[in-house]
């Protein structure tokens, strides 16, 4: 990680602590998640990788109480989050879900607004507080120009900052994001995985994102955890977890790994079958 | 597309909240002013309710009777025959208006009005089932009719549930209980005797015929206990309207508020229809024209509260003195209603969001 050793990280980090303890989450009768027990560390990036369907949104989701758990718990500072009142938890843990859909004509200070919904109650309506956060949460994302445009007109890469705004708007220490960056070109990704990695240097947020792309994930993590079957296969720093091994046993992909040119962080080259670089009209 | 400068989140904008502000306060202003000129356009018109008629009153003469000070026959014109009668449509309006608004918005579909998913037949069905084959009236019927709209909307969700609620499953399961519905007031209908069945077919156009203070009172009270209610669920519906992983995560309890603002929804639907009949389309129309006048995005329920009035009671007013047949209420909302439902089905069909 010596891209980072020149960013100057926050020591103290957050004082929430998100955990779960033997945690069991089912569709039906199906075990999704099976007996899994992880702690997020506070204050850092952690990337959940995994195959397709191996339960690393399930986790997410049953982390931010969206999932009830069969048997175990989710822990946020030692308090079950599925016992906790629902606005208490939002003060403290959002969750960004996958592929959100926005309302017909709504503007994007009105959206980003609806995040404010676990800071109001019956006698306490919109205030400056309320202002100021949108306008933060705007800036941090780079979308105040875009404060009384709709959704609806804006491109895919800028939705997800509104949404992420959104989320920022709730103003919580921890943040769960659902696959932020699948439906977005590779530049948008790196902007959203940059803006993640902002909010954590500098407001101590700590992050937790769901993500496909193995690379980033390498790259933009502190901490990874790679599941398989509903379990955890592999967790730590990606340099320490990341061989080919692991991808063999997560992915079942064959792959060399080897250094990232600009961050010395693992990147996982696949084999496969073909190796197709000679052109097909040569034989 | 630039990249997010990080010294955009250090400069912690000390200009931004006044921009939140002006957006904010510019969708408030286009609000009010929406409401303030609904609530004219209702006076003018409950106005010229109170006034047209085969007794016409000058305005000062209206003035004088409903501050008290009125003779002995414009009296009984104004506040015994016409006032209820304009009352009526009023709080029917109101009724269907926040009804039809709301259950668009918990089902995110254009579609999801009680009159299209058949909880106002479902109260039709209840009220005729009462009159015809038990004999009742008065109060009775109207709460066999509340009855009706409760198992109409009990059918809907048990048949459209599964595991969650789609909108588009429950507009679809809603629409063959409204077909059932109808036909089960259609059958009852056919085996009534003439006297009967003029009586029951308030139930199946929608009219302020009959209206009287004898009905106009359980509605008003209904609708004190019901419309503050409802407007307390306009903070929750804001955030539901985002999908239920967003509202949950934002810390809303997302089955229970639902329950409670479909059970507001159908109880609304259900009270204005006892006092009215289904009159057709304003639940279905009063949200998107609330909402296109505010360019809100979000249920608006005052606004469509206020069309919903308006509707109903300019189309009593229409009815009854502007054209040239008495028509009942029913039959004007929906000559006006039905071609804004084709309308929207040809241009969601175009627009390939049919669901």
């Amino acid at each position: 990680m010596s891209g980072r050793s020149s960013v100057e990280r926050r020591d103290e980090g957050t004082s929430h602590r998100l955990e779960t303890q033997g945690l069991v989450l089912s569709y039906g009768d199906l075990p999704v998640v099976d007996d899994l027990s992880v702690t997020i560390p506070d204050g850092r990036i952690t990337v959940i990788v995994g195959a397709n369907g191996c339960g690393k949104s399930t986790l997410l989701r049953g982390m931010a109480r969206l999932v009830n758990p069969v048997r175990g718990a989710v822990l946020l500072d030692g308090r079950s989050v599925h016992h906790t009142p629902s606005k208490e938890v939002a003060r403290v843990l959002g969750l960004l879900p996958q592929a959100p859909v926005a309302p017909e004509g709504i503007t994007v200070t009105d959206l980003v607004g609806r995040g404010r919904y676990p800071h109001q109650g019956w006698f306490r309506t919109w205030g400056t507080a309320d202002d100021e956060a949108v306008a933060q949460a705007l800036a941090a994302t780079g979308t105040t120009d875009l404060a009384d445009r709709r959704i609806e007109d804006m491109s895919g890469g800028q939705r997800q900052r509104v949404w992420i705004a959104m989320a920022l708007a709730q103003e919580t220490d921890l943040l769960l994001l659902d696959e932020p960056t699948t439906y977005l070109d590779l530049a948008h990704q790196i902007d959203v995985l940059d803006l993640l990695t902002d909010l954590n240097r500098q407001r101590g947020t700590t992050v937790v994102v769901v993500m496909h792309d193995l690379n980033l994930a390498c790259r933009y993590a502190d901490h990874m955890i790679a599941m398989a079957a509903g379990a955890v296969a592999a967790q730590g720093r990606p340099s320490d977890v990341v061989t080919a091994e692991l991808v063999q046993q997560v992915f079942g992909l064959e792959s060399m790994v080897v250094a990232d040119p600009v961050s010395g962080t693992p990147t996982v080259v696949p084999i496969g079958r073909h190796h197709c670089a000679e052109p097909a009209s040569r034989h | 597309m630039t990249a997010y400068a990080s010294t955009r989140l250090a400069a912690r904008s000390r200009t931004g909240a006044p921009t939140v502000r002006r957006v904010r306060r510019h969708a408030r202003t286009r609000s009010t002013t929406v409401c303030l000129g609904l609530v004219v356009a209702l006076v003018v018109v409950a106005g010229a309710g109170l006034t047209l008629g085969d007794y016409p009153l000058p305005l000062g003469q209206l003035v004088a009777t409903l501050a008290g000070h009125g003779s002995t026959a414009s009296s009984f014109i104004v506040l015994d025959l016409r006032l209820p009668r304009v009352l009526t449509g009023l709080l029917v309006g109101v009724c269907f208006g926040l009804s039809g608004t709301m259950f668009q918005n918990l089902l995110r579909n254009p579609l999801a009005s009680p009159d299209i998913i058949g909880i106002s037949y479902g109260a039709s069905a209840g009220g005729v089932l009462a009159i015809l084959l038990l004999g009742w009236t008065g109060m009775a019927v109207s709460g066999a009719a509340l009855s009706g709209a409760l198992v109409s909307a009990g059918l809907i969700y048990a048949l459209a549930w599964r595991g969650g609620l789609s909108g588009y499953r429950f507009v679809l399961v809603g629409v063959g209980v409204s077909a059932l519905m109808l036909a089960v007031v259609e059958y009852l209908m056919t085996r009534a005797d003439v006297y009967e069945a003029s009586a029951a077919l308030v139930w199946l156009t929608g009219s302020l015929n009959g209206s009287s203070t004898t009905q106009l009172h359980p509605l008003a009270v209904a609708c004190l206990v019901l419309v503050p209610l409802t407007l307390l669920t306009g903070r929750a519906l804001l955030v539901l309207q985002l999908g239920d992983d967003v509202a949950a995560s934002v810390g809303l309890r997302v089955e229970v508020a639902r329950l409670a603002a479909i059970a507001l929804a159908v109880l609304l639907a259900a009270v204005a229809t006892a006092a009215a009949g289904p009159v057709g389309f304003v639940a279905f129309v009063a949200g998107p024209v609330a909402r296109r006048l505010t360019r809100g995005s979000g249920p608006s329920l005052v606004p469509a509260a206020l069309v919903g009035a308006l509707v109903v009671v300019l189309s009593d007013v229409l009815g009854q003195h502007l054209l040239p047949v008495e028509l009942p209420v029913g039959v004007v909302t929906a000559a006006v209603g039905a071609p804004y439902l084709l309308f929207l089905l040809v241009r969601s069909n175009r627009a390939g969001v049919g669901g």
